[in-house]
């Protein structure tokens, strides 16, 4: 046993720092590299910008809307709300009533904002991340009547927004992105 | 349940099964050391790592050696990264000048990617810089991985080799997995994974005003280069807190599909790369089969009760399946996909809070841990297990017709049975005894967020997680603390090694052994009857034990739950 140790002593020792170096270094400054390269607006985060060139956000992660004028994105766990900086789910289980107090709070705005019906369930809870970028068309088409309303738009138009907006996926479930969409909401009102 | 979701989880298996040839061939030729194609890029690094290190890769070792060299190494490489995280504020890369980790959570999260679990005691934002994220976390989800795939090979071998006193050579398993197959396939995916949306950069923050003129920060870094090892590698640790939920870690349902594919891969893989090795591949596609009705079981029950919903929110005026905690470009089918996938492999990696499922959609991945991640399971770790739970039915059987065991060739005999038992008692032992200490002691009642039964089930989740070194968690449990940190390390070393060192005496011992050809009277381990006692010996061993513990957490929610009783 003890001649085992010895003799394994230098082989652990530099092929740690050989691979260290190779995998801690070669591989994510290579892949960094070529994925500037062939994909730069991907790797650096799939930035949006305004007509000013001014960063509103990316295309790929959710930001919190307050405004009526605008579709509500999903409530969120992220720090206070889709803070970039703090990604997390609630991690509330099934039966915790500081869930139940937080959806039935929702539910009543949503309720008085007009919205009738069963609630579609991403419109009330908070997602994995805190950073979803997404609705689903359901909880799209229930706030539409608000947007359209305090937009002075036909509800028609802002629903056939949403349909357009509309991405389906056999590998997921469809889905509207909701910085997306409202950037269409505000172009159409131009 | 939609037609959609099924056809996801179908599509999904029969992509699995069909990957288990093509790359268990691929893995057996690394198993018996002849050239790949990928050998011109990277045999004279081979060459290059063995001449300084002073390796002779021919030299075959005992199990013993074999042993020691790999606990060595592992050991060597804890240290490394424990000395990053607490290097951290004087070590470039590091562009939101964050502090050096602290002295417990750098144990913790060293033991942590050292063993394949990577239990995330931390958020990844505004913890660990890049170079941490880099030089710290991603060498060990390569070198784990390749450590298991090595250890797999090394049991392998015992039971292939005929009055051998060796098996195999440390060192030339672990270059040649991570040089041939894991840093090819991770470059590919890579750019799959950039191309999709995932950032690969060096800045940090980027700040951003957003369309209703508020301050938003987006943290980017080197995310899709860990994002592939994360999971082809079954390691599971994010870049971000809330990892593959995280839309910079897995932007899109495409994205979905090839992480959960690539816990899959090399696991699956290994099934074939056994039978071939043994001489009959029969012997590995029985193994994939058994995995597989697990497999489909639990995703089963997790699908129908996400899909399902919470009725204390039905109660409510919500309707449809529960999405608290998941992301809408997943939705249920993929999410409790995704939660089967990763806790029946040892991955770990999370792309809804398994915390916020449903009582029995949660039930699911805590008794895949409980199982021993045996379902695919960790690269290797997977394999190695299962093969432990094969020499117990093999007993088991014998026990019944009266004759001495045998498998693939090999008598089974007392010493193979007792170390198998050794190390499959290590889950239950550790699992059920830290759980019990953690619900009475005031340190580890400080832990959970939820209240009542949910409460217990964060703690035993926790510590199922650790033994079984999985790493996914009810996440609500507050573990960075000295209590959780240091007893969840403890877990998760013993979870790994003491499992792995009667493994490899095992592997030794049946070396040594004659081959013993099958004989009318042997049991046939290649058929239906076969593949449903190993499931059956699975499920009594490995499940029954923890039946109580159950009954306590998820059961007892679920009672509530569907009572409308609130915590």
């Amino acid at each position: 046993m003890g001649k085992d140790i010895t003799s394994a002593l230098r082989p652990a020792i530099v092929m740690a720092l050989l691979f260290a170096a190779l995998l801690g270094l070669g591989y994510p400054l290579a892949m960094t590299g070529i994925g500037q390269m062939l994909f730069p607006a991907q790797a650096n985060g799939s930035l949006v910008r305004d007509d000013a060139g001014r960063v509103i956000g990316s295309t790929v992660v959710g930001q919190a809307f307050v405004s009526d004028r605008y579709f509500d994105t999903r409530p969120s766990a992220a720090g206070k709300g889709y803070d970039g900086l703090a990604s997390s789910g609630s991690n509330l289980g099934p039966a915790a009533r500081p869930l139940a107090d937080r959806v039935t709070a929702d539910v009543a705005r949503y309720r008085a904002a007009g919205v009738a019906g069963a609630l579609p369930a991403d419109l009330v809870t908070t997602s994995g991340s805190g950073l979803d970028p997404d609705l689903s068309p359901a909880a799209a088409l229930a706030q539409a009547p608000r947007v359209a309303r305090v937009r002075g738009l036909p509800l028609g138009r802002v629903t056939a927004l949403v349909e357009r907006q509309t991405r389906a996926s056999l590998l997921g479930d469809p889905h509207v992105n909701v910085l997306a969409l409202n950037r269409a909401l505000d172009a159409m009102a131009r | 349940m939609t037609f959609q979701g099924w056809f996801l989880i179908l599509g999904f298996t029969a992509i699995v099964v069909a990957l288990a040839k093509p790359i268990g061939l691929w893995l057996f030729a690394l198993y018996e050391g002849r050239r790949t194609p990928v050998h011109i890029l990277f045999a004279p690094v081979e060459r290059g790592f063995y001449r300084l290190a002073g390796i002779d890769p021919a030299q075959e070792q005992g199990w013993r050696r074999y042993a020691v060299h790999m606990l060595l190494f592992n050991a060597v490489l804890m240290a490394f990264t424990y000395a990053v995280l607490r290097l951290q504020a004087v070590l470039p890369g590091n562009p939101q000048r964050l502090a050096a980790v602290g002295e417990h959570l750098s144990f913790n999260t060293a033991i942590s990617f050292t063993t394949n679990t990577n239990w995330q005691s931390y958020g990844g934002e505004g913890t660990m810089s890049n170079l941490s994220q880099m030089l710290g976390l991603t060498i060990h989800n390569f070198l784990s991985a390749a450590t298991g795939i090595a250890l797999a090979f090394a049991l392998f071998r015992g039971f292939a080799r005929r009055e051998a006193a060796t098996v195999g050579n440390f060192w030339a398993d672990v270059t040649r997995i991570t040089l041939y197959l894991l840093l090819p396939l991770c470059a590919v995916l890579t750019i799959a994974y950039i191309a999709c949306g995932v950032p690969q950069t060096l800045a940090g923050v980027v700040d951003v005003q957003t369309l209703e003129g508020a301050r938003q920060s987006l943290l980017l870094g080197p995310v899709a280069s860990q994002e592939a090892i994360k999971m082809l590698g079954t390691n599971g640790g994010g870049f971000f807190n809330a990892n593959s939920a995280h839309p910079f870690e897995n932007p899109s349902a495409l994205t979905n599909l090839i992480q959960m594919l690539s816990i899959f891969a090399i696991g699956a893989g290994l099934t074939w790369t056994f039978g071939k090795a043994v001489g009959n591949t029969r012997q590995g596609w029985a193994i994939l089969s058994a995995m597989m009705v697990l497999f489909l079981a639990g995703v089963t029950v997790a699908y129908g009760a996400e899909a399902g919903g919470n009725p204390v929110l039905h109660e409510l005026g919500v309707a449809g399946g529960n999405m608290e905690g998941k992301e809408v470009r997943f939705g249920i089918a993929a999410s409790a996909l995704f939660s089967v996938v990763t806790t029946a492999a040892s991955c770990g990696a999370v792309n809804a809070m398994h915390d916020s499922f449903t009582a029995l959609g949660g039930l699911v991945p805590l008794f895949n841990m409980q199982l021993g991640e045996i379902v695919i399971g960790g690269v290797g770790a997977g394999i190695y297990g299962f093969l432990l739970f094969a020499i117990l039915a093999v007993f088991v059987a014998g026990l019944m017709v009266g004759r001495t065991p045998e498998y693939v060739g090999k008598k089974i005999e007392a010493r193979e049975v007792k170390l198998a038992v050794l190390a499959i008692a290590v889950l239950p032992l550790m699992i059920l005894g830290l759980t019990a200490l953690s619900s009475v002691l005031q340190q580890g009642l400080a832990g959970p967020l939820n209240k009542g039964p949910h409460g217990f089930s964060e703690i035993l989740y926790a510590f199922t997680s650790a033994v079984a070194n999985n790493g996914s968690a009810f996440a609500g449990l507050t573990a960075s603390t000295p209590y959780y940190d240091g007893l969840l390390g403890v877990a998760m070393w013993v979870g790994r090694f003491f499992i792995i060192v009667p493994m490899l005496a095992i592997a030794g011992s049946l070396a040594a052994k004659k081959y013993t050809p099958e004989g009318a009277g042997s049991f046939p381990t290649t058929g239906a009857l076969w593949v449903g006692l190993l499931i059956g010996i699975i499920l009594i061993l490995g499940g029954l034990t923890f039946l109580p513990s159950l009954a306590l957490g998820p059961i007892a929610d679920h009672l509530a739950m569907i009572r409308g009783q609130l915590f």
